[in-house]
């Protein structure tokens, strides 16, 4: 699904990233736990494309399984928990795309989304109005008719309810007076409503507390855990690993990846620094 | 309509920043309307002012609202077309009145185009609300000039003006200058400024959920000038005069 190779990135002429090397395949959630000036978010950013944030060496493949979006089959149902049956195509045989050389709507189009750690307020645009553009932009790069108002709010509501969002919210503008953790359930309302390949996820659990740490962590779960998808979840903490259980945990330090494991190596991490553990 | 006044300069404060220029080409016959409103008191009144001349056209055009006690006139200005467009509006309100404006003045290429207004607290307990939002582009230079007069014993006036500007080229000129002059002592008067550009955290978030490039800015854009016609009561004409915004903002981009 992606296929990340001596990837060296600079910010402002500061080198972040030097030479990381990291593969995910369809169906696996990957943890990237590291200390604060690691390149977390710095890697986050170049997936999404973020201006300002070059990449000086190495690349980036992308494989998504087949189109992004809703479930086939259903016009605007969105997928439900666990809806990858086991003989499904795992699905690491689409077309490898040069992630580096699309833009990022191009890429939110293929279906990676990036979950902010601080998702920006923009006055004046409701979340539905902007979720829709969205939506509907991503369709017709995909050669996907549009969704009509009706048809979006139904997809739009169940995926509000899900992670106990007051439609009201979805109403009001993007994120505008919304609290941390308000504006973190809006990133998985957001997930859930594109229904995205690969899941860049950089500090979603930041700014929550332990009750909706484990509403986006199920939302996570039930949107992204399936055969045909990927996750890449950026975190300082174990916590959100007690609810999303990660196939493999890497450490990132100095804009590598020192260290690779399974689960087991958070609770390590947890235990003994990552001080011990990077050295 | 013909004018007997000789061409004003940059010397007049209200003129400083027109495009004198264009005015002379057309001088003494400047097209648009001269209007006088009187509105009785206790009555209301809304007008809607869509400036969309054909490109290169020189518009001025000045209103005078007289508003009786308690009376109420709201006014919404959309400054988009010509090469040189102008609004002034010259209201005074007695006891109780109010004064509502919405402004968006929308331009690019070479345009200028302004609104000015003067509005006179004339009698105690009135009130103002100016709202003014500028998108510009390429060469073009938005202006809002604000007065507002509190007359010696107008206690109790409530004057407020938001003027916010956004450049979407650094070739682009906004200026916003708000004008108090108070002869009351027991009087709220609240004026806000800022001139911006697009931000660019907010439009890769667009961006990262899919919106191209013009489509995130579009978007943006229409949050920023979102409110200014709100007031409008009557859908009808409030949806009328957001789609030409809306279609004005798309030829910036």
């Amino acid at each position: 699904m992606l296929k990340i190779e001596n990837l060296h990135a600079e910010v402002d002429g500061k080198p972040i990233l030097k030479g990381l090397t990291l593969s995910l395949n369809a169906g696996e959630i990957h943890a990237i736990m590291g200390p604060n000036g690691a390149g977390k978010s710095t890697l986050a950013y170049v997936l999404g494309g973020r201006p300002g944030y070059e990449v000086t060496e190495g690349s980036v493949t992308f494989t998504p399984s087949r189109p992004p979006g809703l479930e086939p089959g259903s016009r605007f149902s969105v997928a439900e928990e666990g809806s990858g049956t086991p003989d499904q195509v795992r699905g690491d045989e689409g077309e490898a795309l040069d992630l580096l050389a699309l833009e990022p709507h191009e890429r939110a189009a293929l279906g990676l989304f990036l979950g902010f750690q601080y998702p920006v307020e923009i006055p004046g645009i409701s979340n539905v109005q902007f979720l829709r553009e969205a939506l509907n932009s991503q369709r017709k790069a995909r050669g996907e008719g549009p969704l009509s108002g009706g048809e979006f709010l139904k997809v739009a509501r169940l995926q509000a309810d899900r992670l106990g969002f007051d439609m009201e919210m979805l109403k009001r503008p993007v994120n505008v007076g919304f609290s941390g953790g308000e504006k973190k359930r809006n990133e998985m309302v957001q997930m859930g409503i594109i229904g995205p390949r690969l899941a860049v996820l950089d500090e979603t659990d930041s700014g929550l507390d332990i009750d909706a740490l484990r509403v986006v962590g199920d939302g996570i779960n039930r949107i992204m855990r399936a055969p045909d998808k990927a996750v890449l979840l950026i975190t300082h903490y174990q916590r959100l690993l007690d609810y999303v259980q990660p196939d493999f945990v890497h450490v990132l330090s100095a804009g590598r990846i020192v260290r690779s494991g399974g689960p087991e190596l958070a609770l390590e991490l947890e235990r003994e620094g990552y001080a011990q553990v990077a050295a | 309509m013909t004018t007997q006044l000789p061409l004003p300069t940059r010397k007049l404060e209200a003129w400083r920043y027109s495009d004198l220029d264009a005015l002379a080409k057309v001088w003494p016959e400047v097209p648009g309307k001269r209007e006088t409103i009187a509105v009785p008191a206790g009555e209301s009144i809304t007008r809607i002012i869509a400036q969309q001349a054909r490109e290169g056209a020189v518009i001025v055009e000045d209103y005078t609202v007289t508003l009786g006690r308690d009376a109420r006139a709201e006014f919404y200005v959309l400054n988009t077309g010509g090469q040189f467009g102008r609004i002034t509006l010259d209201v005074t309100l007695a006891e109780g009145a109010h004064f509502e404006m919405g402004g968006a003045i929308l331009g690019s290429g070479t345009q200028t185009l302004e609104i000015v207004t003067q509005v006179t607290h004339a009698e105690p307990g009135a009130t103002s609300h100016q709202t003014v939002r500028s998108v510009l582009a390429g060469k073009a230079t938005g202006s809002y000039l604000g007065k507002i007069l509190v007359a010696r014993d107008a206690q109790k006036t409530d004057a407020e003006q938001s003027v916010k500007a956004m450049l979407l080229d650094r070739t682009a000129t906004a200026n916003a200058k708000p004008e108090l002059e108070i002869y009351a002592d027991d009087v709220k008067c609240a004026h806000g400024a800022t001139v911006g550009e697009l931000d660019r955290q907010a439009l890769f978030y667009l961006a990262s959920r899919g919106l191209p490039p013009a489509e995130a800015k579009k978007l943006m854009l229409q949050g920023f000038i979102a409110g200014v016609f709100d007031g409008i009561e009557d859908a009808a004409e409030r949806e009328a005069i957001e789609a030409a915004a809306i279609a004005a903002l798309e030829n910036l981009l």
